[in-house]
């Protein structure tokens, strides 16, 4: 046996893995940090009023984020119910039944366009086709944003997650004399349930944060509504003019609401990650 | 009408002058044989030789690939079912398969045997259970699996589960089983109890095996073919092939000096 070549194994092993390591160091710091002063700042503004009183008025004490609150739910909630059944539908149509057609082949380009596309680009495209003709600002034309962004990812997670179950199920199926749209829907898509799912609640992570596509659609609303055809308040632009404004209480809810998409953001996260466990577990 | 035992069996699958095709790639050529009714009918040869194939061609599995066809005949009591015309669904469900690696359904067990009997029979409750019951004391998983039919079937044992899809098959009650290496990711213990079961299920079904393994075709079957590079070589009885084959590189394979 070479000693020494089988010591400079060891070495570089050795400085190979201290590299990664400080470079692992490096990317938690960075993420610990951010955690650190978002929360340092997030709970200092974390009391009941945020829950229950809206937006206050510039130079007005006090207030809340009711209604920014109230509205992401209702426009991530229906932008949700929207892509979903789209997005599924589009993908086992591009894992099961179109495959390699000329139509799957083009959608699949089209849906990795969408899926790069800044997102400022898909709230601009809303803005003029919907906005500005109707010629108002509207919860629908944010759902309709969300929906544009949340779309592709739903409909390349379904794919992929079927593409992952193995032909032979797909053929034993088959071999029963079940027709094609039974065994998609009673074993292939029942294989990769928790797959869809995870992707389901990574679209749903996704667009609880995006902020650029509202700003042109469902804009913002001092005042509590639950109308989607105005303005709506929402928690990314609240944030994002609250955190510069002169005032210290807009600036702490900007803090309050920051931390609240984070927590929902990472309960999405765990979710998906439970659901994606049991699948692989199962 | 009865016909005696010692009486010629009935032809169940009659192959005439049958080529098939992997695009431009000939999978097999010129084949002709004779399925029996109620007889275990053995494809053997080395890889690559064409007995999947064969075995896929006839419940038209290859359709579901575009660029896979077949010409010539395959007569399912009389009927040529490579016509355009078949129903490949009804045909599937007359012409059962059991594949290498178990392919338990992502449902409980009890669902995975009455998924295939919903698709053509409109049974209430009570039938069901008892067809389920029937099925799985057929392939003697009734007594392992009594207990646990609300529960996964990925929950079963490899040789469980593949009892478990041989129950499946059986289940529609179709008059031909299809085995494709159905012993060769399972256990000794497990192979025995389902080649244990492959002669059992003859009395009611007509069996097609494909297997890698020639003492398991030389147990379980009554007919065996023998196959090399896309050819029928030799065809008989199970017997005959085994201690009297015809042809020189018939004996070869079985005796090991090849393959």
């Amino acid at each position: 046996m070479n000693q020494n070549l089988y010591r400079r194994r060891l070495l570089t092993n050795r400085i190979g893995i201290a590299l990664s390591m400080m470079a692992m160091v490096l990317g938690l710091f960075v993420l610990l940090w951010i955690l650190f002063v978002l929360f340092k700042n997030g709970f200092q503004a974390l009391d009941w009023n945020m829950f229950f009183k809206s937006t206050p008025a510039p130079g007005s004490e006090g207030g809340g984020l009711a209604n920014a609150i109230v509205g992401s739910l209702m426009m991530v909630g229906f932008a949700t119910l929207v892509s979903t059944p789209i997005g599924i539908l589009a993908g086992i149509y591009l894992a099961e039944f179109g495959d390699t057609s000329k139509t799957a082949e083009i959608t699949r380009f089209m849906t990795d366009i969408m899926l790069s596309a800044p997102s400022i680009v898909l709230g601009l495209f809303v803005y003029a086709i919907l906005v500005a003709q109707v010629k108002h600002f509207s919860g629908w034309a944010g759902t309709l944003a969300l929906a544009l962004i949340a779309i592709p990812v739903v409909l390349r997670t379904t794919e992929n997650m079927l593409r992952l179950v193995p032909g032979s199920l797909r053929e034993a199926a088959f071999a029963l004399g079940a027709p094609r749209w039974k065994v998609t829907t009673m074993v292939t898509l029942r294989a990769a349930k928790s797959g869809v799912v995870t992707g389901v609640l990574l679209a749903l992570a996704r667009i609880s944060g995006e902020t650029a596509p509202l700003l042109f659609t469902a804009l913002n609303n001092q005042f509590f509504t639950l109308d989607m055809g105005g303005p709506m308040a929402n928690l990314p632009v609240v944030i994002f003019q609250f955190a510069m404004s002169p005032y210290d209480n807009w600036v702490r809810l900007a803090w309050g609401g920051a931390l609240l998409i984070t927590l929902t953001v990472l309960v999405l996260n765990i979710l998906a990650r439970v659901f994606f466990r049991e699948k692989v577990s199962a | 009408m009865a016909k005696t035992q010692e009486q010629d069996p009935k032809i169940a699958i009659q192959i005439r002058n049958m080529n098939f095709f992997y695009g431009k790639f000939q999978g097999l050529k010129d084949i002709n044989l004779d399925v029996m009714e109620h007889k275990v009918t053995a494809f053997i040869g080395p890889s690559g030789c064409g007995k999947s194939t064969l075995l896929r061609a006839l419940n038209r599995m290859y359709s579901l690939y575009p660029g896979q066809r077949a010409e010539g005949e395959i007569n399912f009591y009389g009927q040529n079912i490579l016509e355009p015309k078949q129903d490949l669904n009804l045909l599937r469900a007359r012409i059962g398969m059991v594949f290498q690696k178990p392919t338990p359904f992502p449902m409980s067990i009890y669902d995975n045997i009455a998924f295939g009997v919903r698709l053509y029979e409109n049974l209430a409750k009570g039938e069901m259970d008892e067809r389920v019951q029937w099925a799985l004391t057929k392939t003697a998983l009734w007594n392992e699996a009594k207990d646990k039919l609300n529960q996964s079937g990925l929950a079963l044992s490899g040789g469980q589960q593949q009892r478990l899809c041989i129950a499946r098959s059986v289940a529609v009650k179709p008059s031909v089983i299809l085995l494709d290496e159905p012993t060769s990711a399972l256990d000794p213990i497990s192979t025995a109890k389902i080649e244990e079961l492959v002669s059992e299920l003859k009395s009611e079904y007509t069996v097609a095996i494909v297997t890698h393994n020639m003492q398991q075709a030389a147990r379980v079957s009554d007919f065996t073919a023998y196959m090399y590079l896309g050819e029928m070589i030799e065809y008989g009885k199970t017997d005959q092939i085994f201690i009297k084959p015809q042809k020189q590189a018939t004996e070869d394979y079985i005796t090991g000096r090849f393959g």
